[in-house]
């Protein structure tokens, strides 16, 4: 007679940050509940306080080593609104252009060195070979493709800001120093290189997902709106707009919403099973206000790329479904398309006549208490509101990080891969990765979300209600 | 033989290991010279023996940091804290004037709308503070820096393969 069993995956790997997954199994073998648990937490919101405003974009950015710039700008933009100041405008395209070779290098490592094994090499391939030194050898070159296109975004961040992880170039006010003549030239040098990458990496895409479509049936598959910051013109930003709002049919449910205002259609719940808290749209309620953010979610937002190679992309996208884009697995999809988007971009605005200006930071004393900045890191929107003092000093903080959006999906999602694919009393190496694998689509950064580590070996034990192990495997 | 390369992180922003990626071209090159046998990027969950080098980035915070940091001492020869968390506990290390429950609460208390309460399921509990490796456990190479540079990294780790100790005082620092 069969039992109630659980089973945990510890730790998720080939993400960015620790984590581990309970499925929890009934009688009949059949998954009905799972649960995704972040295992730690920093604790920014309380330890900035009592410290200067103008270091918050310097400290902040250690939230996360992948996305350092992504909290720069939100936070920058925070004490913009804290000096009460407009930026100059060479200041602002040049803080777009740090973003946008961020989204390159950050999506570069999430589909090349952290998910391509599973696409490259398959979902059932042996855990010793699937990393990125496994592609390297089946398929040398696109392995050093995802190398060069992340070593291009670095490039481009160390140029602009001095270092590449960290670099503290943004400032309240705008940035710190003018983009050179000789560093303009070098990086627009390097552009088509990197859009011939971009390129082969989405025909070889196409051609590779043909062999997935149960994965893309089951990988959070399912309906729930999508959120994102577009352009006034609907179009597709990662720095700055108003924030959009579809439904599963791809209907607007809100539009024009102020990301200042974010406490009114936002909310936070605490699942007390994890260090990351669950955010939801509060005018549908908890958990029926779950939403995706990230890559997915602004293709299915924005109307179009603005670029003409990535809008051609993206037509081809939408083709996917007549509705919003449902499937999680696509994440990786829409990524392709961002990075095209992102290298075309940043040409435009190497080539914007003012982006050489060497006036590039507004100076002010503080002139609000209370600031709100929000941006789109590489996973999804991005918000950090602060509050001051009359010196200055940090009073509170609050941060709502992308990944703890995606939480309730990231959950559901692991339901139903799980549901679809772990069964009977023999698990296998298999089901298992595609368990994690439909993690990866949504790239989560657990370090910017609460921060996470790792716990020994993944082992996987089958118990019958009396703790008799019914079957086991230690994944090494 | 090739030598038996882990990388670990314990409570970091994983910058570390980001500008370890920055070695680009020349991660195929370490490729040749050393097996990464335990990674956050590779998919071998369990922390093998006989390990020549482990860079190690982040603070000991939770139960869990400790427990995997006197785990991976016992099973490694060389021993390096990678970067200023792993160092001098830097940004992890923040929160230790305010303590544990008064970050939790800002986190999970007041700033939250449903549900409030510090999550204590499942996951590990915070340590009281959190604190550089050393302090825990012998180390027997340190790389400050937030992050090292990857040229540090590649330094580093050239001389430690060829079986050298690094002088790298020379060419990094904390904050570098």
């Amino acid at each position: 007679m069969a039992e109630r069993r659980t089973i945990v995956i510890d730790p998720v790997t080939r993400i960015e940050g620790h984590s581990k997954i309970t499925l929890h199994l009934d009688e009949q073998g059949q998954v009905y509940d799972a649960q995704f648990h972040v295992t730690q937490f920093r604790g920014f919101e309380k330890f900035c306080e009592g410290r200067p405003f103008s270091e918050m974009p310097a400290l902040m950015a250690r939230i996360c080593g992948i996305c350092p710039v992504s909290h720069l700008i939100a936070s920058a933009k925070a004490c913009d609104a804290l000096l009460a100041v407009k930026i100059p405008p060479t200041a602002d395209k040049l803080r777009r252009i740090f973003g946008l070779a961020q989204v390159v290098q950050s999506h570069a490592l999430s589909l090349f060195h952290l998910s391509s094994p599973d696409i490259l090499l398959g979902m059932d391939a042996d855990p010793a070979k699937s990393n990125i030194f496994g592609v390297l050898e089946k398929n040398p070159q696109l392995a050093k493709d995802g190398i060069a296109l992340r070593k291009f975004g670095q490039q481009i961040i160390e140029r602009l800001g001095g270092k590449r992880i960290h670099p503290a170039w943004v400032v309240p006010g705008g940035v710190s120093e003018p983009l050179s003549l000789d560093d303009r030239d070098a990086i627009l040098k390097s552009i088509p290189e990197a859009l011939a990458i971009a390129d082969r990496s989405i025909a070889w895409f196409k051609g590779a997902i043909e062999g997935f479509r149960q994965e893309i049936a089951s990988f959070g598959n399912f309906p729930s709106l999508f959120m994102g910051i577009v352009k006034p013109d609907g179009g597709l930003t990662f720095y700055d707009g108003k924030i959009r709002i579809v439904d599963a049919s791809g209907t607007l449910v809100a539009k024009d919403l102020d990301p200042a205002q974010y406490r009114d259609f936002l909310g936070e719940k605490v699942e007390p099973w994890s260090y990351l808290k669950s955010t939801y749209y509060k005018p549908k309620g908890y958990p029926e206000g779950i939403y995706r953010v990230g890559p997915l979610a602004r293709l299915n937002v924005a109307d179009r790329c603005g670029t003409p190679r990535a809008d051609q992309e993206l037509a081809e996208f939408q083709e996917l479904q007549r509705t919003a884009v449902l499937s999680s697995f696509h994440y990786h999809h829409a990524r392709l398309i961002e990075i095209l988007y992102c290298v075309e971009r940043m040409e435009q605005l190497l080539n914007d006549r003012e982006i050489l200006d060497k006036h590039v930071r507004a100076v002010a004393k503080p002139n609000a208490l209370e600031g709100v900045g929000a941006a789109e890191a590489p996973r999804g929107t991005l918000f950090h509101h602060y509050k001051i003092d009359e010196q200055g000093l940090i009073r509170w903080a609050n941060l709502i990080i992308a990944t703890g959006q995606n939480n309730l999906a990231m959950n559901k999602s692991v339901l139903q891969v799980a549901k679809h694919y772990v069964k009977g009393e023999k698990i296998t190496h298999g089901m298992l990765n595609r368990v994690e694998a439909v993690i990866r689509a949504y790239d989560p950064c657990l370090s910017c979300s609460t921060h996470a580590t790792g716990h020994m070996a993944l082992q996987v034990q089958l118990l019958s209600s009396d703790g008799a192990i019914l079957d086991e495997v230690v994944r090494n | 033989m090739k030598k038996r390369l882990a990388t670990v992180w314990l409570d970091g922003c994983s910058g570390c290991h980001m500008s370890f990626l920055d070695l680009d071209e020349r991660l195929i090159e370490v490729a040749g010279k050393a097996d990464l046998v335990y990674s956050p990027l590779v998919d071998i969950k369990e922390f093998p023996a006989d390990v020549d080098i482990a860079l190690v980035e982040g603070a000991v915070s939770s139960e869990e940091d400790l427990h995997k940091i006197k785990m991976i001492r016992g099973k490694t020869q060389i021993l390096v804290s990678l970067g200023d968390c792993s160092v001098t506990a830097n940004v992890p290390g923040m929160r230790n004037p305010f303590g544990v429950k008064a970050v939790c609460d800002r986190a999970y208390t007041e700033n939250v709308t449903l549900n409030p309460g510090t999550p204590t399921q499942v996951i590990p509990a915070l340590l009281p503070y959190a604190r550089p490796i050393h302090e825990v456990v012998k180390v027997d190479v340190f790389i400050p820096g937030c992050p090292p540079s990857a040229d540090t990294i590649y330094y580093a780790l050239s001389e430690l393969l060829e079986g050298r100790q690094p002088e790298l005082s020379t060419r990094t620092r904390f904050g570098a």
